[in-house]
Parts: C-alpha cells; structure tokens; sequence
C-alpha cells in the first residue's frame, strides 16, 4: 500500500493523523529504538527518521543540536539506514527518511532510492531542495517506488503550489509559517487559509507540521489537515522527560 | 523563496537601469575611496628581477577591505526595497564592520551574526560592530565559524523575511547572491583594466587574488575575463600544508567535491557521506567550506586557475610586503602575494602581474601579530591585561 492509500484510509478510522519525528543518533541510536517503538504503542501513524546533517538550515536551534551531536557520536548514513531497515521488519505503520540534499546526492540519487526501499522506507523530505532543481530526484524516488514528499509554505505563489502539486507523491507538507522548526505556530485563520489554498491546489493528503505543541494544536487542525506532524517538540520532550514523558504525552493526544 | 524571486526581481531592473551603476560609483567615490588607486610597486619589483608587480589597492576602501563595495551595493538596493533591517554572517569580522557601517549610513536596523569562536578571535572588530550600532549575536552551533554564522543568519532571514534583507558578504549562497555580489564587485576589475592600459599601454599577463568565498577575485577577475591571454589566479588557503587536511583549499589538488549546503551547489570541503569538514587558515576570511559556484565555473571552464598558499608562506610575504614596499596586506590579500613572489622572477621584464591587495592587515593587529608571533606586541598586551586587572 502506497503512502496516498494509507493515509485516505487513515481519515476514515481518525480525525487527523499522527507523524512524529527523531533525529538518528540522537541521543543515540539506542535510544531511538526504544522511541520508535513507544510511539509506535501509543499509536502514531508515521514516522519521519532524520538522517543528520552539518547544515541543517531549515532547523531552529533544538534540531541543529540533535544532527550536531549525532554526527559528533559518528552517525553514519549506514546507521541510519540499519535503524530503517529494523524499525521498518518490526511494525507495520509507514516510516520516511528526513534530510538534506547533500547526502543523497553524495550517495548517489538512484543509488539511495534504492537503499532507503530495501531497507522499507516509504518516502524521502529534503526541506533544502527546491521543486524547480527537484527533477532528477522526483525521477529516482519514481524509480524506486518511494514518495518524494514536497513542502508547501504560506509564501509559495498559486503558481509554485501547483507546480509542486503536479510534482509530489505521497503527501504534502505544509509548512506552518515562515521560520525554522522549532517556535511555536500561532495556529489561528491564516494557517486555516494557508491549508485551505493548499487544498485547493492538490489532491493528496496534507500533513501540517513547524511549531506544532499540544494537543490544542492538534485538535485545530482536525479536519484542516490530515497528519499533525510533531518535531522540535518530541525531541525537546525526550531531552526533558526521556521516553515516560514522550509516552504521557503521547497518551494525550491519541 | 518568494523572498529570493523578489530580490531577483528588484536586482535585474536595477542592473538595467544605468542611473543605479551611477548612483552606486557615486556613494563609493563620496563615502569610500573608489577609484582605489593601482600602485606600481617599484620596489617589489626591483626585488625579484622579473615581472614588473602592480598592487590594486582595495585596502584603501573604507572599513579597509573590498567588502565596502558590495554592502553599498546592497544597501542602495535595501533602500528601494524598503526594507527597515538588515542581518550579516561575518567570519573574520571585516564584512560584518562594513555592513554595521553601511546599516549606520542608510539608517537600517542591524544583526550581525558571527560565530563564538571567531568572536573570541576577533574581538576588536566585535566591538567596532557594537559602537557603529549593530548588535553582534553569538552563533553557538556547529564548529562555530564563519558556515555557521550563515546558517543561522539564513534561519533569521527566512523567518523575518518581510522586514529583513540579508546582506550575504560573498559570491556564494542561493541565487541571486553570487551574481549580485559579483556584480558590485566587477567595479575593481573595471577600474584596473582602466587604469593598467593608462599606466603601461597594455594588458596584465597575470592577475593574483586570494579567493575564501571568491568575491574580491571575481570582481577584479571580471575586468579581464574576455582577454584570454591574461592568466587569472585565484589563491586559497593552504593553512599548515594541504597533506595536513587543515586547509581550505578546495578547487586546487582535487580536494573539494560537488556538493549542494546553505542554498547553493558549488566545490565543498566534505567527508565521503556528504559532511561538512573543518577548514583551517590563518587568515579567518579564507576558512570557508564553499566556493563562489561562479569561481567553480570559471574552474572547470578553465579559465581561472586554482592554487593554494599555505600560513607559513602568507607570514613571509606579508613580511616582504611590508618592509619592501610599505603595504600592509591583510593575511587573506597575503596569499596573492606568495602567488606573485613565486611567479615575477620566472617571469620576463616586460611583463605585468597585477595583485589584488583586497583588504588592510593593520587593523586586524592582534592576529597578524600572532601571525608574526611579535614579543613585544604580546608584552604590551600583557601589560594592558595587568593593568585592566588593577582596577
């Protein structure tokens, strides 16, 4: 089943889905294990795994650190890609690779499709590349049957939002505001608009995440979106609560 | 990106529009120093036996450095934007002093973001940012440099981009940064193939620039890049030696790879899995991971040829420089110099070799005299601490 299929038959089962977010490595690649599979109990729907990378400029300062002090702990993109491959054999909800353009690139475009879908990856966001310059990516996530997942922001034109609607598979990200992941959104009418300009472009699911942080965030895009996606936030609860916290938390919204 | 296709926008109608270039040589002409003088350096020459060696003195802008050339240019550009803020990176310090001055000028709020460690080796222009009014903002993340400084001056700049144009110092960064910064920069190359067919009725057979981001040598470079017979070098940090991986030599030897980071895709100094490498240099504004994509082009075109000057080589031409001559490169400029010293005597008497002496070495006195490991530099400075400490 295709991540379009999943996340449609999802909206009939539930209000809004659930996609949370972990830096690989951080704090460490043990300890993602164990938050993979408590958010997997509380019942997530997906996951995004962030490969790290040295400049990560669509991060605010909670994500800068967690790709620096991954890749100080010598994260490699092989770890990342053996942490997929278990995550992936063990439950059966769909799980993405987050990062930027370099490493893909670096891998080799074909040669990285076809590692993150044998290793059971559903779908690739790469915040940094541009659908302009995203061709030869689209093609080679086609190739392997993965999604290319595209961002849609608030201050694209009509007329870049339907070019990255002609050009995404899988869902959409909506990108709350202006900004780095991290602050919190004021989720108020114009995110309302943001997602409602968003779904007139596109048939594909919407996913909204940046600055998403409680269950009152949660609740407002219900019916708006179709995935609430939680980052900055899980991580910062992880730092703070460790993994209890993360599935108290988690309890709360599900 | 919208932001990026608006400056776009405004940029190309002003690049159209001759009254813009004019306006632009007038403020630097009434507020810098431009034209900046081409110095025959009679001595340098008389020296090495060869070629004959011409200075281009970008030094002589103010805040001493090349730098002033593009935050003017940007700053007019702010001005018809109606922008009320600006933000810099700065490395060294140098472009984030010429955009604190050029945010005074225009009456811009000002943000320099500039990482810890360089704050802790730069202090003295830290505190010119501060007094020309510009906060400085600590950028903690990363190897907390000159890279990091961008980055996060992008995330502020993505985030306040309705109020805030980002003045980015160097050729480098998304489109239309590398061919706007090129663009204000093509005023030194303009004025050198103007001023070397007054001074000898003929063209330079070499020009040497050090290149960090490449700026300062793409702007004298695009004087001459129609003349093929003049050979273009472009100079980069070879730190303690390129065998040592603490360089920042990129283009030369082979050592950086195609890459894409910060919103642009050029020569990176990066690991096998696509990871940014530290960079070493004793000269702060060449210790930068990229490379103008423009410079890679010309690279790869073969038109510019890459070499690399390492710390040690910087020292003695720097020392040179400044008895022979009584110029006062800075250690960044000093790298076109080992270039020069290296090719004017091979050369014959006849021929020309034009340096681009892109910014001063005397305001930056503390690291040029850890450079040059001064004794009594560092008793003053122990005896200034003393007395601080007294008080």
């Amino acid at each position: 089943m295709n991540l379009t299929e999943y996340l449609t038959q999802l909206k009939q089962k539930k209000k809004i889905g659930l996609m949370t977010h972990l830096v690989c490595g951080y704090p460490s690649l043990e300890v993602n294990y164990r938050t993979v599979s408590t958010m997997v109990e509380a019942g997530v729907d997906l996951m995004e795994l962030q490969i790290p990378f040295s400049e990560p400029i669509a991060d605010g300062p909670t994500m800068v650190k967690a790709n620096q002090t991954a890749l100080n702990q010598g994260t490699t993109v092989k770890d990342c890609l053996n942490l997929m491959r278990e995550v992936t054999q063990k439950y059966t909800i769909p799980f993405l690779f987050m990062t930027y353009y370099n490493i893909p690139l670096q891998q080799g475009l074909l040669n990285f499709c076809q590692q993150t879908k044998e290793a059971g990856g559903s779908g690739l966001i790469v915040p940094d590349l541009p659908p302009e310059e995203a061709k030869e990516f689209i093609a080679a996530c086609k190739e392997y049957r993965i999604s290319p997942i595209l961002l849609m922001s608030p201050t694209s034109s009509d007329r870049r939002l339907e070019m990255i609607s002609r050009m995404a598979d899988g869902f959409i990200y909506c990108v709350a505001r202006k900004g780095v992941t991290g602050p919190k959104t004021d989720f108020s009418a114009a995110v309302r608009i943001f997602l409602r300009r968003c779904r007139e472009k596109t048939s594909l699911p919407l996913a909204l995440g940046f600055g998403v942080t409680s269950k009152a965030d949660v609740d407002f895009l219900a019916g708006e979106a179709d995935v609430a996606v939680i980052g900055s936030f899980m991580i910062k609860l992880l730092e703070k609560e460790g993994i209890e916290g993360v599935r108290s938390f988690l309890r709360t919204l599900i | 990106m919208t932001t990026l296709e608006k400056l776009e926008a405004v940029f190309f109608k002003l690049k159209e529009d001759p009254s813009f270039w004019q306006e632009y040589t007038r403020i630097m002409s009434t507020y810098s120093c431009r034209p900046t003088p081409l110095t025959f350096s009679q001595n340098l020459t008389k020296h090495f036996g060869g070629a004959k060696i011409y200075i281009k003195r970008e030094d002589l802008n103010h805040t001493g450095a090349h730098k002033a050339n593009n935050v003017m240019g940007q700053g007019l550009l702010v001005k018809r934007m109606g922008k009320p803020r600006v933000i810099a990176e700065t490395g060294a310090g140098q472009h984030g002093v010429a955009t604190a001055t050029m945010a005074a000028k225009f009456g811009f709020e000002c943000t320099i973001y500039m990482g810890e460690v360089d704050m802790e080796r730069q202090s003295p222009n830290v505190f010119w940012m501060q007094q020309l009014g510009a906060e400085v903002v600590p950028v903690k993340d990363g190897t907390r440099t000159l890279k990091d400084a961008i980055n996060e001056s992008l995330r502020d700049w993505v985030t306040n981009m309705d109020t805030t144009h980002y003045v980015l110092g160097t050729a480098c960064g998304p489109h239309p940064f590398p061919t706007m910064v090129a663009y204000f920069q093509s005023i030194i190359g303009q004025e050198a193939r103007e001023q070397i067919l007054k001074a000898e009725n003929k063209l330079p057979d070499v020009i040497c620039a050090c290149v960090g981001g490449g700026s300062n040598a793409l702007g004298i470079f695009q004087g001459f890049l129609e003349d093929e017979a003049v050979e273009l070098v472009g100079v980069e940090a070879g730190g303690e030696g390129i065998k040592t991986g603490r360089h920042a030599a990129r283009l030369t030897g082979d050592l950086g790879r195609p890459g894409v980071a910060q919103g642009y895709k050029t020569y990176f100094l990066q690991n096998e899995e696509g990871q940014m490498v530290e960079t070493h240099s004793v000269a702060a504004g060449l210790d930068y991971i990229g490379v103008s994509p423009i410079l890679a082009d010309l690279y790869e075109k073969k038109r510019v040829k890459f070499t690399y000057a390492t710390d040690e080589e910087v020292v003695e031409a720097m020392k040179l420089a400044m008895k022979k001559e009584g110029v006062i490169p800075a250690l960044e400029s000093a790298h076109a110099f080992v270039e020069a010293f290296k090719r004017a005597p091979e050369m014959s008497r006849d021929q020309i070799i034009i340096i681009n002496q892109s910014g001063r070495g005397d305001k930056d006195i503390f690291t040029v005299a850890d450079a040059l490991k001064d004794k009594m530099w560092q008793e003053f400075i122990k005896h200034k601490a003393a007395i601080y400490e007294s008080y």
